[in-house]
This record gives structure tokens, sequence and C-alpha cells, in this order.
């Protein structure tokens, strides 16, 4: 089957109801978006199908055929996801990083729909476990992304 | 933690081929680019060893440790494994400060196994007992200042000028007299041929001069752990590689009998073969989730572990609630950690008692990396493996044990942490790297293993459990003037062991022992009871579960005599100067000490409790505010004080503050492993929840340097929230919290 990611095309040998997220892994080596639970539990694995953030451990590769997938690996391509990265270095977001790519994923999700979003809104969207306890340092970037784009 | 069971001592530092290990990085997909070397000799060169062999001091082989590039950039090779724990960052500061080099322009990898990178003080090397820095920190940068002279020697040659006349700067040697100045990357060759100088040569920077120690120098590793470029042992690929899952025997110690469906399962696609392993069976397939769901497809005939099963079975009855009932009605003997005054005497006559029993849960360490390892046989018969560790010498020593193989035939690489609270330690059962190994032996090919979250969560060691019996008397005034804890439990590093040893094992009782209090007539003692668990390290030992009981039953203390909490700990530590100034500090980071009850803005009914600890060498105090909201406890604010005696860096240590809070607030709040028939009812994140990020606290933190010896900064914020918490509840509530989780507790 054809994939779009990261704006290539992509030609995958693989079951349709295999996860997106080995598809990513495996077949294509972009070993950035990581495996946590398998369960949609933790977000590790998020990236984003047509902008929107997606749990990719339990997505089936045939499900986004013809749609436009983005992974970390990509993020900077992204003004927003540039943006948020940048965020994420300044506020020195990472610990032993694990978590941070499904992290980064899914704030930049939040931000391209809600671009001034309340601390609500940042509650309600960035819901992805870490164990290390960024969680406040989290909050305080996207915060901060949410206070740019105000004065923007 | 303290000692583990093996010495991490490995045998003289096998040859390890530098050029090598970056060439398998750079074909695994990091660190690619033009690698050349500046100085940066091999470790098993022959100087090197000559200087090991010499018995030269610690941390100062130069060359092992540090390779300067022509862009003057610094690759340090890191004795200690990073985990998030920024370690990487703190030993590019301390080195950097004296080599006199931007941290910044650190590159900091993992160092191979090997006599040279054993450079704590206590003779080890391990990434634990949060030791890195406070075990390491005099020979770090004395290792940082050799370097310096050797480049300063080199351009002294070089430019023909007397080495007085020469100083530097970040990154490079100046010559004031002349203008010149040449760039570190430029003499780094010229250096190297150089012998490195007797260490009591050189000079260290004295700490009013330091430009990067105790500053918030921002992490090595920020940019590429924010945009996925990171690389933990779970994404390390290499030529020809196969995947390979396991499915463990549902208890440990059962072994396998007959695969009813094996045909069917080599026959699935994808399937390569299908393996049995101790205690497990594996399939080996070109991509890992075909290996996974073939795997799972396996229906095994597991037998029931004979008795001379060489691991620890787990009973097909266990239960985690009925052991705790167990371990209560346990009588001893038990055996004094401390035992000072009359405890017997004073309780006895004594006008109030006061009596409690506490226990706590066990826990996983649910990292978010679940564990994996990848081995290859190279054509010469020798071993490389990738795996997380926290202790590469144990590994190696191990993995020549298991394979026979000689440890010099061993290499071993140490990727990354995907987190670690001291999952990565040695224990046996609970490692992929035996059976990585096995596969790829039986396959003649590489094997990456990842084990699947459900098969991590069935073999992960747990956080011990244990009930404390106290007993406590007050005099006149309501003080508390005796008190004695007996604890029923198994400490990590005697169950690694698998008996009791001549002493008792500490990491079972940190937490009731060490307190600082000035109680005359004490009492600490165990109870050892062998249980069917394993049991290991989980970030702060016996303090994350003895401290709740201590500071948790203190408060007892001061209810029954009448005393407010806050008060009395400042009066039990009348004499302690460096406590009372912490425990003030606490309560002015709070905005002034207030127990409560009392209204918030919000309208919520509030409470706050107060709670020290003395962990890995530092001293923590935490007051937490909380209320019940929707019959949940709801931690709205955490302030903690910390007193590691000196720092490295002040940022990292808030970050650490801020991961401690959340890991103490997870094992308080909701987290436990509970055992029902022998098995763990949690295997996913889903029945065995960690901390989300909407029951996170706020956490204020307050950095109080004592100027005492340098203590630990990973652990020692950990151990005092737990009871901050419970004494805040038993304030708002009424209740007394005698365990953790809370979610045990009906609140109203």
């Amino acid at each position: 089957m054809e994939l779009r990611i990261n704006q290539k095309t992509y030609e995958v040998e693989a079951d349709a109801d295999t996860p997106l997220l080995w598809v990513i892994r495996d077949d294509l080596g972009l070993t950035g978006t990581k495996y946590g639970c398998g369960l949609a539990q933790c977000g590790a694995c998020s990236v984003l199908v047509d902008g929107s953030v997606v749990r990719a451990c339990v997505t089936p590769v045939a499900g986004v055929v013809g749609r436009e997938v983005t992974t970390i690996e990509a993020i900077e391509a992204d003004s927003v996801g540039k943006r948020v990265v940048a965020a994420w270095v300044e506020h020195q977001v990472a610990q032993c990083g694990y978590c941070q790519s499904g992290q980064v994923m899914a704030a930049t999700a939040l931000l391209k729909h809600t671009p001034n979003p309340s601390d609500a809104q940042i509650d309600a969207a960035m819901v992805n476990l870490c164990r290390c306890g960024t969680y406040n340092a989290i909050h305080a970037a996207v915060h901060d992304l949410a206070a740019q784009q105000e004065g923007a | 933690m303290n000692t583990p069971v093996d010495s991490p001592l490995g045998p003289l530092g096998a040859p390890v081929n530098l050029s090598r290990r970056r060439f398998l990085l750079a074909s695994a997909g990091a660190a690619a680019g033009a690698l050349v070397l500046g100085f940066g000799l091999p470790l098993g060169s022959a100087r090197a060893q000559a200087a090991t062999a010499a018995g030269q001091e610690r941390g100062t082989q130069v060359p092992a440790f540090l390779e300067i590039r022509p862009d003057s950039t610094v690759r340090l090779l890191c004795p200690f494994m990073e985990g998030g724990q920024g370690t990487y960052t703190a030993m590019a500061q301390i080195v950097g400060e004296e080599l006199d080099a931007d941290p910044a322009t650190f590159l900091v990898d993992s160092a191979p196994p090997g006599e040279a990178y054993v450079v704590m003080e206590n003779g080890m090397r391990i990434t634990g007992g949060s030791m890195s820095v406070r075990m390491s920190y005099p020979t770090m940068r004395r290792l940082g200042a050799l370097a310096r002279a050797m480049l300063l020697q080199a351009a002294a040659e070089q430019l023909g000028v007397p080495l007085g006349e020469l100083s530097t700067e970040p990154g490079k040697v100046v010559h004031a007299a002349s203008g010149r100045s040449l760039p570190y990357g430029e003499l780094a060759e010229r250096a190297l041929d150089l012998p490195v100088p007797d260490p009591a040569s050189v000079q260290l920077r004295d700490p009013s001069q330091f430009r990067w120690i105790g500053k918030p120098v921002r992490r090595v590793d920020a940019y590429d752990k924010s945009t996925g470029k990171a690389l933990y042992t779970i994404d390390i690929k290499l030529d020809g590689m196969l995947h390979a899952a396991v499915q463990h025997a549902p208890r440990l110690g059962m072994t396998v009998g007959s695969l009813r469906n094996e045909a069917q399962v080599k026959a699935m696609k994808g399937v390569h073969s299908v393996h049995q392993l101790p205690g497990a069976v594996a399939v080996v397939a070109e991509r890992w989730w075909h290996a996974k769901r073939a795997v799972e497809a396996i229906q095994v005939d597991w037998q029931e572990p004979g008795n001379d099963s060489p691991l620890r079975p787990m009973p097909a009855d266990f239960s985690s609630d009925a052991y705790r009932e167990r371990l209560a009605s346990e009588q001893g003997p038990a055996r004094d950690e401390e035992n000072e005054g009359d405890v017997a005497g004073v309780l006895a006559n004594a006008k109030t008692k006061v009596e409690a029993t506490y226990h706590n849960q066990y826990l996983n360490h649910a990292q978010l990396e679940p564990p994996s390892a990848l081995a290859r046989f190279n054509p010469d018969g020798s071993l490389e493996v990738w795996l997380p560790n926290q202790a590469p010498d144990m590994f190696r020593d191990d993995i020549a044990k298991r394979t026979g193989l000689d440890a010099a035939r061993i290499t071993l690489h140490s990727p990354l942490l995907g987190g670690f609270f001291g999952r990565h330690f040695l224990y046996d059962s609970a490692n992929p790297y035996p059976q990585a190994i096995a596969l790829a032996k039986a396959v003649g090919r590489p094997v990456k293993l990842i084990w699947s979250r459900e098969e991590e969560f069935l073999r992960d060691v747990l956080r011990p459990l244990a009930v404390v019996k106290f007993r406590a008397a007050l005099d006149a005034d309501g003080l508390p003037v005796a008190i004695e804890a007996v604890s029923a439990t198994e400490g990590p590093t005697e169950a690694l062991a698998g008996k009791q040893g001549d002493k008792i094992d500490p990491t079972a009782l940190e937490g009731l022992s060490g307190k600082a209090y000035a109680i005359a007539n004490k009492r600490i003692a165990q109870i050892y009871v062998k249980g069917p668990v394993m049991l290991g390290y989980w970030r702060s030992v016996g303090n994350s579960l003895n401290d709740f009981f201590y500071e948790a039953f203190l408060d007892e203390l001061a209810d029954k005599g009448g005393q407010d909490p806050y008060e009395l700990r400042l009066h039990l530590l009348r004499d302690n100067q460096r406590l009372t100034n912490l425990l003030h500090a606490v309560g002015e980071l709070s905005g002034g000490w207030k127990r409560g009850p009392f209204t918030a803005e919000d309208g919520s009914k509030r409470a706050r409790g107060v709670a020290m600890a003395s962990p890995f060498g530092s001293e923590a105090a935490v007051i937490a505010e909380v209320s019940i909201e929707n019959g949940q406890v709801k931690v709205h604010d955490i302030w903690q004080a910390i007193d590691p005696g000196s720092i490295v860096n002040p940022a990292i240590i808030e970050a650490q503050v801020n991961g401690a809070v959340a890991l103490g607030l997870s094992q308080t709040l909701l987290e436990e492993a509970v055992y029902i028939d022998g098995q763990p009812r949690g295997r996913n994140y889903d029945l065995y929840p960690i901390l989300p990020p909407s029951r996170m606290a706020r956490v204020h933190v307050r950095i109080v340097e004592s100027g005492a010896k340098m203590g630990g900064i990973g652990e020692p914020p950990l151990p005092a929230v737990a009871p901050a918490v419970a004494n805040a509840v038993a304030r708002l509530t009424g209740q007394r919290i005698r365990s953790i989780p809370l979610s045990r507790y009906t609140f109203t």
C-alpha cells in the first residue's frame, strides 16, 4: 500500500491491520515515534494524521492510506511544530525524553487547532503519560506558546 | 540505595576500540558525520593499559574519557548512564569547568565497561543511589584539569613560548603577550602524544571563579530529546537484524512443557522461527509486530516449577493482600538496626502510649521504555550487546558468565535509558539480554528482542512491601520520649542475595533508621521475611516507604500530645542547625506554616502537612496542600526545600524535584502492583495506572546549600512527599492515613 509520511510517498508491504507505529519504526526506520504500551494508554506513539493527533500503536496502517502522516522526524518542517520544539528546549522539558516525541506531537496538534488554548484546554489535550514527571514543564511550555500567539 | 550485592568491579578493562564503537553507532543512525580523532586513544591502547597496570589514580586516564575534535567540540565518555537525571550535562559542566570548555560544546556518550571508568570514591561504577555526581565530583574536575594541562603543554611546544605565558579561554589556549591563540581542536593531536601529568600537579579552579558549575546550564540532550533524535536501546538497528518477542510463563519458575500449536505458529506470516527458552517461548521474525502476534498465539503447556528451581518460584495462590496480612502477623525474631536508651522501660512506664501499624504496597518501575536487548555474534566469535543498564561492568561480567565467553570478547553498548528508577540493575530473570543472546546464537543473525509492556510488567522486579508496627511514649508535656518501629519486610539487597546477610540490609530500613529527631529512647528493628516476589531497587529505595511510615506516625504523636507537627519537628531538631534551617526554609517557601483546615479562594476546604527525610546524603523537607475533590485526594501544591550540601546545576535539581514529586505522588495517590492467584492484576497502564498529568501538583522548590558534604539529587526529593500528603489528608479529614496508596481509602 502507498503511504504519505512526512511529505514523502512510501510503498509499504504490510497487513492492513498492522499498527501504524510498527510500520513507521521497523519498515521505515523512523524511530522517533516510541512504543510504550501498545494500548493507547501512554501516548508515546503519538503522530499527526491530517494534522490531528493519533496514537499510532492502535491505528491500523490501512486507515491512513490517502492521508498525510507527520512524525516527530518532520516536526520542525511545520511552523507550529518548530515553535513547539523551540519551547521544549527553552523550558528544558525533557528528562529521559522517551515520551517527549509524543508530547511534542500532542502539543503541535493542540496549537494547530487552537492557537491560543486556555489552561483548561491545555490540560484537556496534554494527557500523555510521563514517568519522569515533566508535566509542569510541559504545561509551562504550552502555556508559553499560547501566550506568544496571543501577543502575535 | 546502598550497596548492591555483587561488586561491579570487573576485571581490568577489556580492550575497547572506540572507533569501532563509533562506527557501529553511526551505522545505527546515531552521531553520523565526520568523526576525526583529535586525541582520544582507545582505552585498550598500550599506554592506557600501562597506566592502569601501574595503579594510576582513578579518573586520570585522560585519553580514555576525552576526545577533542578539529572543530574543538569535546566528546566525553561518561562513566554514568543518562536516563533523564541529567548526569551527561552535569559531567559536561564539571569537566568543562576545569578543562575550560563550554559544556554546550560537549557531546556525551556512556563509556564502555572498564577499570578506567571506575571513578566513584567508593570504588564502584554504577548509576544509582543518587551517587554519580557526589561520588565523582573531585575526580571528574581533576580529569578536566589534567586535559587542560596537556593542551597548555602542547600549545607551549607549538608556539615555542614558555608554559607560564599561556592561559586558556573557553575552547582555546591564549598567548596574551603576542595576541595569538590556538583553538583546542588544533592542539588535540599534539596533546595526544604527551603523557598525562602528575595528578597532584594540577590546580583546580577556585569555586568563586566557576562559570558553569552551580549554574542552570542547559541540558546537552534537550534538543535531541525534543525532536525524536535521541536513541534508546529499543531504537538501535543493525544490518541483517531479526526481531524477537517472548511470552513468559505466567508465574516465575514455571517451565515450558509442550507447545500445542507450534506448527501453526511457524506458519504464521513473517515468522522466522519459534524457540523455547528458560521459562519463556520466543518467536523470531523479520518484523517485531509479527513476532509479537505469533508468540502470543502460542499455546504453551506450562509446567509447575520443581523443588530444584533455581528461581524464586511464584506460588499459584499468591495474593499480595494476603501476604501483607501475613507480614502483619509475623512475631519475629527481630534484629535491631538502632537501639538507644531504654525503649522497653520507658514504654512500660509511660502514661501516654501510642501504637499503630502501617504498611505500603508493591510497585512496578513502569519506566516508559519497555526493556529490550540487541545481540550480535561477530564472525570472530565475539559478542556485542546493546542493552539498558545502570552498571555496565556487572552486566558484561554476567554475560561472560552466562555465555562462557571471555569478558574481553564481549562489547557492551549502553544507549540512553528511557527512564530507569532502579529498573536496570542486574536482576536475574528480569532482563531480556540473556534471551536475546540465546536467540542470536540460535539463528546466526543479530536479534533485537523487545519485551512488550505486558511481558515487562510480568517480569519486572517490585519495590518491597513492609508492615511496620510502631510504639511510642509521650512525656507529661506531650512530647515523644521513646519510639519503636519493627518492620516485617525483606529489603531489596537481601532479596537479590536470596538470604539475610550478617548485617541488616540497610535498604530495608533506611528512612526508619537514620532519622535525625532527638528522641532519647529508640529502637528500629527488622523481622526478616523472605517472600515469593522478586524485589528490586525503586527510586529512593527503602526511603520511599520508610519515611512515609515514620513521618506519618510522628504526626500521630503530635496529635496525641497536642503538639503542632511543624513545631514538634522544630523542637525535636532544636540542636540540629542544618535541619532547623531547612524546616524554616520550607515553611517560608510555603508562605508561612499553616496547617489548616482553611477555606481556599475557590471555596474548597484544604489542609497542609509537613514531612522530612534524610536520604542519600541530602536533606529534604516538604509541605503539601490537599483537598478532597469528588471523593479523591487532590494535591494542589508541593513545597520542597532540599539541601544537598552543594550543587552543580540548579535547573536540573528543580527538574529532579518535580520528577521525584511526581513519582512520590503516584505511589501516594494511586499506584500499586496487586497480585492475585500468583499473577499481577495490571500488566499495562490500564490496570496499573501511573500518575497522569491531571493529578500532578504545582511544585515549588528551594535549594539550600548548607555547604555540608555533597549529597544526591535524583532520589532525595521523593521520600517526604507521601507523608506530607498523608499528614495533610489526616488533618483535613480526621482520618488517619496508615497505608498507601490513598486510592484504597474512601473520602467524602
